[in-house]
């Protein structure tokens, strides 16, 4: 392999046209009659549709047209989005409608659709349909969702659980009844939502000519958007056609199929005209999917020297009104509990309530931080309880580097047994100690004290499940210009796919991405696709483009040799050309070679090969490649007003070889400052009745650049034997560890005061509150 | 509510003389009426920074003005910092040269507030371009690489300027 190219900090493709103003984003789509969309949505929690009037929005300027379910149904082959993965666990499906008909389940919820000359006009016109409800009573908190006698989330349901299921080996009841020593945590972790800074949108064109309906939209899954959209519509899916244009942040959010999605496209086919809805930031908070809260019950036994016997518990999983992707987000938290220890019993009981919130799917990290944040609680408080240190309780529990691969009695939602395929567990800790001079420490938090400067530090150890299965499709192309063009499934939506697809293909073919063009998220660029998410798509997409440079380069090699009348061993290829090693003016342009396999009526191809310079491979792997790190960080208590300034953040992590350290630190960093607000600032707040009471950034707080420190990554490099490129995943990485070690780290500062924190995020107000108390209770502190 | 005005205003060098309808903001009349779609709208509230412009060469969310308001004046958006088509500003090589953007979409409002900033602070310190930027949100980068990339963008300034 190139070493110039691959594994180096090279420029991105993507940069100059994003840097000009020239980037083609879905609200760039500029259509002719292009007509323009918005939506009347529930203003409920929970209602009856009694009637809908639209008369007086038709009768409103401008207004083109306004669609209802009833006026979608008989162009619908099924009214429900089924989207679910495949799981035993579910005990009632929820799915849900394009339109709302006779109920609405959750404030945001789409019940008509309203078509005007500008979106201005269709807001006039959203503002004048009439909807007359009856309010029901709404579910807003999900542990009371499964009380007898709650009400429930959709009305004719019979309760509100929507799966169960648990995640077990071992003997959990021997290990507990048999350890000296067990501990309980109650734990309340919220995440908030994906909040890209360009919102969800989409655009719609049915073009006769060619009987195909094209969707534009910013989604991460194009393909699973195109089948879904063709069964609904009950279309062949050769006349849909998807494209994800430039998208300014996905983080999860996007990766859903929405009722959107199937409305937009309905509506320019019923006009006959193109149509686009662009989500405004009020709808991302009501209408975009989001986590929420999981409700953690965990018991942890450990022996006398604190190495763990077992783990149990019960978690509860908000999971909103309808299923927008299925049980797997709680199933990841649950799985990643145990990851990086040595756990001989594990037992966790897993129940999804419905509530009536929009539903709750992934944001980066699908419910693995909390998985994470669980354990690091439980280890926390084991190195309290046995006044040991907190590094030390990890390093006795960790899976040590001889133990690689490591088989987890654990099975994936798929099935395949789960196996941490490489990597230095206590290695990447012991880094994060040295770098935050963890040994001195508590000379460095004596003096503060002394000064009155409440200062602490905080450890978290994470493991990463990435690169989920089964394939991701690449299909590499050399065309007669000598361009290398690469399709795939993948799609891009800031971690910079095009340039790292570039940079896989261009060690095998030239060494320079100058000349290689990268169509991502098209659904007529390539006939399979995935998707991004699940920090998948170095690993699949890369993997595939391995594959293909390689059988490609090849071919290139085996052509050039047989018109040039020489050996291919003794060819390279060198920027657009292959060329004689001993001779570099023995050459032969690639387009010359395309052209050459491009056929001639009447003659042989050279060599007597298959047609074309193109080859299509799709690497497939069940089995997922396993990402660890660790993280410290120290932090600065104000004892008055409970801020919390984070002075210090280090974080190691290993996602096998990288293939640009830029784009991985990008990564790294940005995931961690998303675990910042989830720890300190993010919350979605909603009322008993389910209103959502945080719709703008002024009451739902993203971590701005003077909240976010300076962080320092420390890379590890354990190579995956999984995948022909060694790599594992690296775009969900940074979150993992950051809660869990703000949290560590936050108690430490606050130990004189016996400060205990039990839920994300944690908020100034709380921390006064809880040090203020300790003062009057003279240091006995309560849990937060 | 289509009652209509004309406004005169230049925007990256070009004046236009367009009838616009008058609660058109003027984010969406440069976007969709003139085809300026470098600036983004990220939340139309005026917190998240992405579509700021600099008006007369102060930065304005024009997310939060009406088009009517721009009457007269003259405008800087993202399509207007680059000397020209072949090469860009300084702030955008340090932009590519230090990773300050991954999706792209928060980056034209950061380059316009940076603009205004480097302008008024040739030689500022990090914490001063952190505070010049806690008005744009980034959800992809962590701000790291923007805040190298505005210090970065100093220097290449200076230099440039201390070039004979």
């Amino acid at each position: 392999m190139r070493s110039r190219v691959f594994g180096n900090r090279v420029g991105r493709i993507e940069d100059p046209p994003l840097l000009t103003g020239r980037g083609r984003f879905i609200d760039d789509i500029r259509l002719p009659r292009l007509a323009h969309a918005a939506f009347v949505r529930s203003p409920h929690g929970h209602a009856a549709i009694l009637t809908i009037d639209k008369s007086q929005a038709l009768a409103t300027p401008g207004v083109i047209a306004v669609y209802t379910a009833a006026d979608f149904a008989p162009h619908l082959r099924q009214d429900r989005l089924i989207v679910g993965l495949p799981s035993p666990a579910y005990r009632q499906d929820v799915n849900r409608p394009v339109l709302a008909r006779d109920e609405v389940v959750h404030v945001g919820e789409p019940v008509a659709i309203v078509v005007a000359e500008n979106r201005y006009l269709a807001e006039d016109g959203a503002a004048m349909v009439n909807v007359d409800y009856e309010i029901l009573p709404a579910v807003a908190d999900a542990r009371a969702s499964l009380v007898k006698g709650s009400p429930t989330v959709h009305r004719n349901a019979l309760h509100n659980l929507l799966a169960e299921f648990d995640v077990a080996y071992g003997d959990v009841a021997a290990a507990f009844s048999a350890a000296p020593h067990t501990f309980r945590e109650t734990l309340w972790q919220h995440r908030g939502g994906g909040h890209s800074i360009e919102c969800r949108g989409a655009v719609a064109q049915y073009d006769a000519m060619e009987d195909r309906l094209t969707l534009w939209s910013s989604t991460q899954t194009p393909h699973t958007a195109m089948r879904l959209l063709s069964d609904v519509l009950g279309w062949d899916d050769t006349r849909v056609r998807v494209v994800t244009p430039d998208v300014g942040g996905g983080f999860g959010p996007k990766l859903i199929f929405y009722p959107e999605d199937v409305a937009i496209p309905l509506a320019a086919l019923l006009l006959g005209r193109p149509v686009k809805w662009i989500e405004d930031r009020r709808e991302h908070f009501t209408g975009s999917t989001q986590e929420r809260d999981q409700f953690w019950d965990i018991e942890i036994a450990v022996d006398e020297q604190a190495r763990i016997l077992g783990v149990r518990g019960r978690l509860i999983h908000e999971h909103g009104a309808y299923t927008a992707r299925g049980a797997n987000l709680p199933y990841e938290s649950a799985q990643t509990v145990t990851l990086p220890y040595e756990v001989p019993a594990y037992a966790l009981n897993v129940k999804l309530a419905l509530t009536n919130k929009v539903p709750v799917t992934p944001v980066r990290g699908a419910g693995q931080p909390q998985g994470a944040f669980a354990m690091e609680r439980l280890l926390d408080r084991v190195a309290r309880e046995l006044k040991l240190d907190r590094a030390e309780v990890r390093r006795r529990n960790l899976i040590a580097a001889q133990r690689m691969p490591c088989a987890k009695p654990l099975r994936s939602r798929g099935g395949m047994q789960v196996v941490l395929d490489s990597g230095d567990y206590p290695k990447c800790q012991q880094m994060v100690l040295d770098a935050i001079g963890w040994r001195d420490f508590k000379s460095r938090q004596a003096a503060a004290r002394a000064a009155n400067v409440y200062i602490g530090v905080g450890l978290a150890n994470f493991v990463k499940g990435t690169g989920r299965g089964p394939f991701e499709p690449v299909a590499v192309r050399i065309g007669a210009s000598g361009t290398i063009h690469i399709h795939s499934g993948a799609a891009a939506m800031g971690q910079s796919t095009k340039t790292m697809l570039a940079q896989i293909v261009a060690a095998q073919l030239g060494g320079t991405i100058d000349k290689i063009k990268v169509t991502t998220g098209d659904t007529a660029g390539i006939a399979m696709g995935i998707g991004g998410f699940n920090s998948r798509q170095a690993v699949m997409a890369g993997s595939s483009a391995h594959l293909a440079a390689v059988a490609l380069r090849e071919k290139v090699l085996a052509v050039a040799a047989k018109l040039l009348d020489v050996s291919a061993d003794g060819l390279e290829i060198e920027g657009g050309s292959v060329q004689l090693r001993a001779r570099p003016k023995t050459a032969i342009a690639l387009g010359e070679l395309a052209r050459a396999m491009g056929g001639t009526p009447g003659f042989t191809l050279p060599g007597g090969m298959a047609p074309g310079l193109e080859v299509s491979e799709a690497f497939l792997r069940d089995e997922m490649a396993f990402a660890n790190g660790a993280a410290a960080v120290e932090v600065e208590v104000d004892a008055e007003t409970g801020a919390v300034e984070i002075r210090k953040f280090i974080i190691a992590h290993d996602c096998g070889r990288m293939i640009n350290p830029v784009i991985v630190e990008g990564q790294i960093v940005g995931g961690v400052v998303h675990g910042i607000g989830n720890a300190l600032f993010e919350w979605m707040g909603f009322d008993g009745q389910c209103q959502p009471v945080t719709t703008t950034f002024a009451d739902y707080l993203l971590v701005t650049s003077t909240e976010a420190p300076s962080i320092d990554v420390l890379h590890m490099e354990s190579p995956s034997p999984i995948n022909p490129l060694g790599v594992k995943g690296v775009g969900e990485c940074g979150v993992m560890p950051v809660a869990p070690a703000i949290m560590s780290a936050i108690e430490d500062a606050l130990s004189p005061f016996a400060v205990k924190i039990a839920r994300t995020p944690v908020t100034p107000a709380e921390l006064a509150g809880a040090i203020q108390a300790a003062r009057r209770e003279k240091r006995v502190g309560p849990a937060l | 509510m289509s009652e209509k005005r004309t406004i005169a205003v230049t925007i990256n060098g070009k004046r236009y003389q367009e009838e616009v309808e008058v609660r058109f903001t003027l984010a969406d009349f440069m976007r969709q009426q003139l085809g300026l779609t470098g600036t983004h709208l990220g939340c139309e509230h005026g917190v998240c920074g992405a579509c700021t412009i600099l008006l007369d060469g102060r930065s304005a969310r024009s997310c939060l003005m009406l088009a009517v308001q721009a009457d007269g004046h003259e405008i800087l958006t993202v399509e207007g910092i680059a000397p020209s088509a072949e090469k860009m500003h300084p702030l955008q090589e340090a932009f590519r040269d230090n990773h300050g953007l991954q999706c792209g979409f928060c980056t034209p409002g950061m380059l316009t507030t940076l603009i205004e900033f480097l302008r008024d602070n040739p030689d500022p310190t990090e914490q001063e371009v952190r505070i010049a930027i806690s008005g744009n949100l980034c959800r992809c980068t962590g701000y790291q690489g923007i805040v190298a990339a505005a210090l970065d963008a100093a220097q290449r300034l200076k230099a440039a300027k201390e070039a004979p």
